[in-house]
């Protein structure tokens, strides 16, 4: 009664009107066409795509910074961050010579987003303080099989000619931040 | 005995006891921290300056205030001495200062680092530390060192505490390392990367209160709330043998000795526990640690309960549940 909506059920017998259920059927015709004349709720896709926001939390990146270097340096902070429990990671240490390639003297080996049992909560990219993983506005396409959800570092981590804008996701701070390039994170 | 008060909880302790080890026998939240002190090793302590109190009082017989604050775990109590730790505005605002010293050379790559997640110095910079520095010169950097191919040395992480040259002196036999240079400068040495092989020498890893001494044969293996911590032990001639195993699955990762709550080793262990034997088999496992639940390593960590500690927190929270303030905790320290 948290609602005052409930109707105590009456079990009395129906009159005439009610036992040839005509009016009811006209009722439920009615209704039918009056929607034929309301606005769509459905879209026809692949023909048309809805506008998707562009802090929309869909499949994450991992980020390169400008020389084209893996940011991520395999903290854990993310999956530790992760109430879903779908990010797992090794890392290894950084060999002479791939400095162009990590950011930093560690770096992920191996780097897995179960998509299955990723929320899209978005706290990975909260918890990061190497700003490595965003989440895009891309949507995670479907698939056959369990194993192809498991998104491994091949479908993570971003192109070098083909980066991905996340700057929009960024707050003004943050971005305020970023101008100063003697701080040795924006280096 | 002296009878003193901190922070306005008396207590009784024999002469000569350091106002630091008083407040430990009080325990809780106004045992001031500290990041070179070590129980266990002789002549630690007076260098990082954390552990500053107040002494509004000295003593019955000469009741006046000592002119600075001091550092606790040197200055030994005196019988009626009044002591402010957290009810002093004054020492927070100087440990916040002090904090803020340790992390000007100190580099910001915790997430890198071995030991974050079990380090003194993001503990305490958390606690009391201001968020952000104001320093703006350059860092001091050095060289990675390898000390034997157990060991590796970051000095740019080393607060100076001295910690680890206190164990060369005193646990080891033959003292191969120590502290070259003064001011800015100093730095660990070891005698030119000479290979510190005592039986020993294990140990500065574990009393190292950041990650400037890390286990070489851990290194970037797991991130320690990752791992699983259990008490276990194993016949030893040589030391207790009483150890941490940090597991993951069945896969021993590293094995340290055990701390006590205040980040101290107690039981010092060999290097042939620590480095050789990194199999279930060689040990008996008794259970898993006990972890601080305020710990990230906490996370995903299950431990067995006293049910006798488990009744007594039903009891507490039912008294919460009444309507009245919550009484204090004993179930999670």
């Amino acid at each position: 009664m948290l609602t005052n909506r409930s109707k105590v059920v009456v079990k009395k017998e129906m009159n005439f009107w009610e036992r040839i259920y005509l009016p009811a059927i006209l009722g439920g015709i009615i209704i039918t066409i009056k929607h034929l004349f309301r606005r769509k709720a459905t879209v026809r896709y692949p023909e048309t795509k809805r506008y998707i926001s562009d802090i929309w939390r869909g499949e994450h990146v991992l980020k390169r910074d400008e020389h084209g270097a893996e940011r991520c340096t395999a903290c854990g902070l993310c999956a530790v961050a992760c109430p879903a429990e779908a990010i797992t990671m090794t890392a290894a240490e950084r060999k002479k010579g791939e400095e162009g390639l990590y950011r930093e003297e560690k770096y992920a080996s191996v780097y897995e987003i179960n998509m299955l049992r990723c929320i899209f909560c978005g706290l990975c990219e909260e918890a990061c303080p190497k700003e490595a993983i965003f989440l895009t506005n891309r949507i995670v396409t479907t698939d056959y099989d369990r194993e192809s959800f498991i998104y491994g570092k091949d479908k993570l981590v971003e192109p070098v000619d083909n980066r991905i804008d996340v700057t929009v996701r960024q707050t003004q701070a943050v971005q305020e931040f970023k101008q100063h390039k003697s701080f040795s994170h924006n280096r | 005995m002296a009878k003193l008060t901190i922070d306005g909880v008396e207590v009784e302790v024999p002469d000569g006891t350091s106002i630091l080890n008083a407040a430990r026998q009080i325990g809780g939240a106004l045992v001031p921290p500290a990041m070179c002190y070590y129980s266990s090793l002789k002549e630690t302590g007076g260098k990082c300056r954390v552990c500053l109190v107040k002494v509004a009082q000295g003593s019955t017989k000469d009741p006046r205030p000592m002119p600075k604050l001091v550092a606790s775990c040197r200055t030994p109590v005196g019988d009626g001495m009044v002591v402010q730790n957290l009810t002093s505005p004054e020492v927070l605002e100087a440990r916040k200062g002090v904090v803020e010293f340790l992390l000007l050379n100190h580099p910001l790559d915790c997430p890198i680092c071995d030991q974050a997640g079990e380090c003194d110095l993001q503990n305490l910079a958390y606690e009391h530390g201001a968020s952000t520095t104001r320093y703006e010169g350059e860092r001091r950097t050095f060289e990675k060192i390898d000390i034997g191919d157990k060991i590796k040395l970051h000095m740019t992480r080393c607060i100076l505490c001295y910690r680890c040259t206190y164990v060369a002196d005193q646990l080891t036999n033959e003292r191969v390392h120590g502290v070259i240079g003064r001011g800015d400068r100093a730095e660990i040495s070891t005698y030119i990367q000479k290979a510190v092989d005592n039986d020993f020498s294990g140990n500065m890893i574990d009393v190292c209160p950041v990650g400037a001494l890390t286990d070489r044969t851990f290194r970037f293996k797991s991130r320690v709330w990752f791992t699983d911590p259990k008490d276990a032990h194993r016949n030893c001639t040589k030391c207790s043998g009483k150890v941490v195993l940090w597991m993951k699955g069945d896969e021993v990762l590293r094995v340290t000795a055990r701390k006590d709550q205040y980040g101290e080793v107690k039981e010092y262990i060999c290097n042939e526990c620590r480095f050789e034997h990194k199999k279930v088999s060689d040990w008996t496992v008794e259970g898993p640690r006990h972890i601080d639940r305020h710990s990230v390593i906490a996370q995903n960590h299950y431990e067995k309960i006293d049910l006798q500690k488990l009744k007594k927190e039903v009891e507490r929270q039912l008294e919460f549940q009444r309507g009245k303030q919550l009484p204090e905790n004993e179930i999670h320290s």
